[in-house]
C-alpha cells in the first residue's frame, strides 16, 4: 500500500479513469437522492482505490457533505430517498441497516467534522471522548486505552499528551482541537476517514500541519481518504483523484493532476480560476447563481451559469463519459 | 514614513496591553501582574487612496490593530492618529466626521447587520445618521448603493434572512460606503465563502477602491486575497509588525523567514504540500527575550534568542529579523 503511494499521482497511461478498479475499497455508483422534491444527489458515480485519496469540490450545496454523511450512515434516512449503490469493500452501504452502521461507523469509516469546536462534547475531557472508541470499539481496559490515548495524541502532535487528556475541549486551540479529532477518527484505524472541509476553520499555517497529518496518518495505515474541500489548489496538492460536483451532479472526475491540469469542464475552469495565487492578477469569477434542485428539470443543472452553454444544455443532460484520462459531462467542454 | 499632513492613519509605536490579573499564588509564588501585550510598538501608516494588507496568524495582533484604528480601544502608549488628531480623544465634529470618513465592513456580515431590518433602512441608517440625504432622495440613494455593489434595487424591501451569504456582504459593503468614507476597513470580508463568491467580492472591493479612491485596510490571514487587493502589505505576528513593503516585494521575495513560512503555508496548485511551520503562535503572556520568532524559526541562532530585533527600514521595505533570507537587493 505504501509503495502504491509513493508513484507519483499522475498515472502514466491515464487510460483508466476512476470508473472501476479492480481494487477499489469503495465504489459509488448512480447514487442518487432525493428530499421531499429536491433532488440533491443526481447519479453521482466514482471509485476510490485502497490507500488513495479523493477530494470532493464544489461550491455549498454541490451536494460534497451529503455524500459524506451518506458514507458514514448519518443521513436521516426517513427524510431522504436514497437510490444507487455505495459499495465498501463489497457491502452495499445504501441497504446497511443500522445494526451493520454500529460494525461500520468508528470503526472501519470514520469521519473529521469541519469544525471541531462543536464535533467535540465540550461537557467530556479529551481523554474520555478519546478512550469511548478505544473501550467500546476495540474493547480495551481503562488502562490499555489510556495508555493507547496517550500515544494517539502523540501521534497527531500533540505536546504534553499526558495532561491533554484531562482537558476540556475548550481548553485547547481550534488546531489542538482538530488534532484531538484526527486522533479520536484515526484511533480504530479505519479503512476509509472522511474529512468534511477539516482545515476551513484555521490559519494557513495550521492547514498545511492537520492536512500533511492527515495525509501521514492515512498513508501510515494504508487507508483511503476522502477530503471535502473547496479549495482546487489544496485538492491538486493532497489528492490522487478529484470529483467536480455541481448541484449534485458530477460535472467532472478523475486524476486530480489530469483534472485540474487541463480542465476541460466549463465548471471545473470557473473554478480554477476563481483560487487566488500570490501572483494572480485578474480574476474572472463565475457569474452568481445557485443550481436548481427540481428534479423535473431535465438538463446540466450548471447551464444557467455557463458562459458556453448551448441551447441543448438546458434541455438534455450530457451524459458522464471518457475522455481525455477522465470522465466528463458537458456537451460543450473547453476546447 | 514622513510626517506629511496628508496621511490619514498615523500609528506611532502603538502599544496595547491588556492586564489580565495576578498569577496564580500557588504555583508562581507571590503571583505577580501579568500583562498581555496584544500590540508592541507599532508603526504604521495609511495614505489617501492607498490599501494595506494586514496578515498574520490569530493571534498576531491583527483585530487588536484595527479596533486601535477605528478608536474602539484607545492605546496604553504611543499615538494613534487620524489626520494628524488623537482618535482616542475625538470629540464633536471630529468624532462625527471620524465616524463618517471611516467605514468598517465586518468579519460576520450577517452579525453585523440587524436583522429586523430591511436592506433599505440597514443601507440608510448611515446616510440618515449623519444626515447625509434628504429624506425624498434616501430610496435613490440606496437603489444607487446597491448598485455600485451589484444588487438589484428590488432587494431593498428584504430581510437578511432572506439573502444569500454573498448577498449579504454585498448590503455590508453598501452601508460602509454610503456616508462616502475615505477609509474601509474590513476584518476578513471575504473569508468563510465559497470560492465563486469570494472571487466576485473582491474583484468588487477592488474597483470600489480604485474607482473612488479610497483607502482599504484589508485583514486577512490568505496572502493571495492580500496579493490581489493590497499594494502594500504589513505582516504582524505577536502584536508587532514583522515585515513590510510592496505587497508584490514582499511576496516574491520575502526577507522574514515567517512571511516565507506564510508562503509556504498556502496552498499552490501542483506543488508538494510544503514542511509546515512548527507549533502555533505561542501566548502573548510573559514573552521570552530575544525574537519572538525565534522559537518556531528554522533560520534561528543563538542571538536570535538574546537579542530583539527591531524594525529596521531598508528603501520601502522594513522587517525585524537580525538574518533576514537573501532576496534580491530592494529597488529605489
Amino acid at each position: 500500500m505504501a509503495a502504491a503511494l509513493a508513484i507519483p499521482r499522475s498515472d502514466p497511461a491515464g487510460a483508466t479513469p476512476a470508473a472501476a478498479p479492480a481494487d477499489a475499497l469503495l465504489r459509488v455508483e448512480n447514487l442518487s437522492l432525493t428530499r421531499g422534491e429536491k433532488l440533491i444527489l443526481d447519479d453521482v458515480s466514482f471509485a476510490l482505490k485502497r490507500g488513495a485519496t479523493l477530494a470532493l469540490v464544489g461550491e455549498s450545496g454541490a451536494g460534497k457533505s451529503t455524500i459524506a454523511l451518506a458514507l458514514i450512515g448519518l443521513l436521516a434516512r426517513p427524510q431522504v430517498g436514497l437510490d444507487g449503490r455505495m459499495l465498501f469493500d463489497g457491502a452495499d452501504l445504501a441497504t446497511s441497516s443500522e445494526r451493520d452502521w454500529l460494525r461500520l461507523r468508528g470503526r472501519r469509516i470514520s469521519m473529521i467534522f469541519q469544525d471541531a469546536s462543536s464535533a467535540l462534547n465540550p461537557c467530556f475531557t479529551v481523554g474520555a471522548q478519546l478512550m469511548t472508541p478505544l473501550r467500546r470499539l476495540l474493547g480495551l481496559s481503562k488502562a490499555q486505552a489510556r495508555k493507547r490515548a496517550v500515544e494517539l495524541l502523540e501521534g497527531v502532535g500533540l505536546s504534553d499528551a499526558e495532561s491533554r487528556l484531562d482537558a476540556y475541549p475548550h481548553q485547547l486551540s481550534g488546531g489542538m482541537q482538530q488534532r484531538v479529532m484526527i486522533a479520536i477518527a484515526l484511533s480504530t484505524n479505519p479503512e476509509l476517514l472522511l474529512a468534511d472541509e477539516p482545515t476551513s476553520a484555521l490559519d494557513v499555517t495550521i492547514q498545511a500541519q492537520i492536512v500533511r497529518l492527515i495525509l501521514d496518518e492515512t498513508r501510515k495505515r494504508g487507508a483511503s481518504c476522502i477530503f471535502v474541500l473547496h479549495d482546487l489548489a489544496l485538492a491538486s496538492q493532497a489528492c490522487d483523484e478529484i470529483v467536480v460536483l455541481y448541484g449534485g451532479q458530477v460535472m467532472e472526475a478523475g486524476p486530480a493532476e489530469t483534472v485540474l491540469r487541463e480542465p476541460l469542464h466549463p465548471y471545473t475552469v470557473g473554478l480554477k480560476a476563481c483560487v487566488l495565487e500570490i501572483d494572480t492578477e485578474e480574476l474572472e469569477p463565475l457569474p452568481s447563481g445557485s443550481p436548481s434542485f427540481a428534479s423535473k428539470r431535465p438538463g446540466c443543472r450548471f447551464a444557467p451559469r455557463c458562459a458556453s452553454a448551448l441551447e441543448k444544455c438546458a434541455g438534455e443532460k450530457p451524459p458522464l463519459i471518457e475522455t481525455r484520462g477522465r470522465r466528463l459531462a458537458c456537451w460543450n467542454p473547453v476546447a | 514614513m514622513s510626517a506629511t499632513s496628508t496621511d490619514i492613519f498615523r500609528l506611532l509605536d502603538v502599544e496595547k496591553t491588556y492586564d489580565i490579573g495576578r498569577a496564580s499564588a500557588s504555583l508562581f509564588g507571590a503571583g505577580k501582574r501579568r500583562k498581555l501585550a496584544a500590540l508592541d510598538g507599532v508603526r504604521l501608516t495609511v495614505k489617501p487612496g492607498e490599501s494595506l494588507a494586514l496578515v498574520g496568524e490569530s493571534g498576531s495582533g491583527k483585530t487588536t490593530l484595527l479596533r486601535v484604528l477605528l478608536g474602539l480601544t484607545a492605546p496604553t502608549d504611543g499615538r494613534a492618529l487620524f489626520r494628524e488628531k488623537e482618535i482616542a480623544e475625538l470629540k464633536g465634529d471630529d468624532r462625527d466626521r471620524f465616524a463618517r470618513d471611516v467605514a468598517l465592513i465586518y468579519q460576520d456580515a450577517r452579525g453585523s447587520l440587524n436583522p429586523r431590518m430591511t436592506v433599505l433602512d440597514l443601507v440608510a441608517e448611515p446616510l440618515d445618521h449623519h444626515g447625509l440625504c434628504p429624506r425624498a432622495e434616501r430610496r435613490d440613494r440606496v437603489a444607487a448603493l446597491l448598485q455600485r455593489v451589484g444588487l438589484p434595487a428590488e432587494m431593498m424591501g428584504r430581510y437578511t434572512s432572506a439573502l444569500s451569504g454573498g448577498q449579504v456582504r454585498r448590503v455590508a459593503i453598501a452601508r460602509a460606503l454610503a456616508s462616502n468614507p475615505s477609509v474601509l476597513v474590513a476584518d476578513e470580508a471575504v473569508s468563510g465563502l465559497d470560492v465563486s463568491t469570494q472571487a466576485q467580492l473582491l474583484k468588487l472591493l477592488r474597483d470600489l477602491q480604485r474607482d473612488m479612491g479610497v483607502s482599504l485596510v484589508f485583514i486577512t490571514h490568505d496572502l493571495g486575497v492580500a496579493a490581489y487587493l493590497c499594494e502594500r502589505i504589513a505582516v504582524m505576528y505577536l502584536g508587532r509588525i514583522v515585515e513590510t513593503g510592496a505587497t508584490r516585494e514582499v511576496l516574491t521575495a520575502p526577507a522574514h523567514p515567517y512571511t516565507r513560512a506564510l508562503l509556504n503555508a498556502s496552498p499552490k496548485f501542483f506543488a508538494p504540500i510544503a514542511e509546515p511551520l512548527p507549533g502555533e503562535i505561542p501566548s502573548p503572556i510573559d514573552l521570552p527575550k530575544g525574537c519572538r520568532f525565534a522559537g518556531r524559526c528554522v533560520e534561528a541562532r543563538d542571538d536570535c534568542r538574546l537579542t530583539d530585533p527591531a524594525l529596521r527600514a531598508d528603501g520601502a521595505r522594513a522587517f525585524a529579523c537580525l538574518h533576514p533570507l537573501d532576496r534580491p537587493r530592494a529597488l529605489g
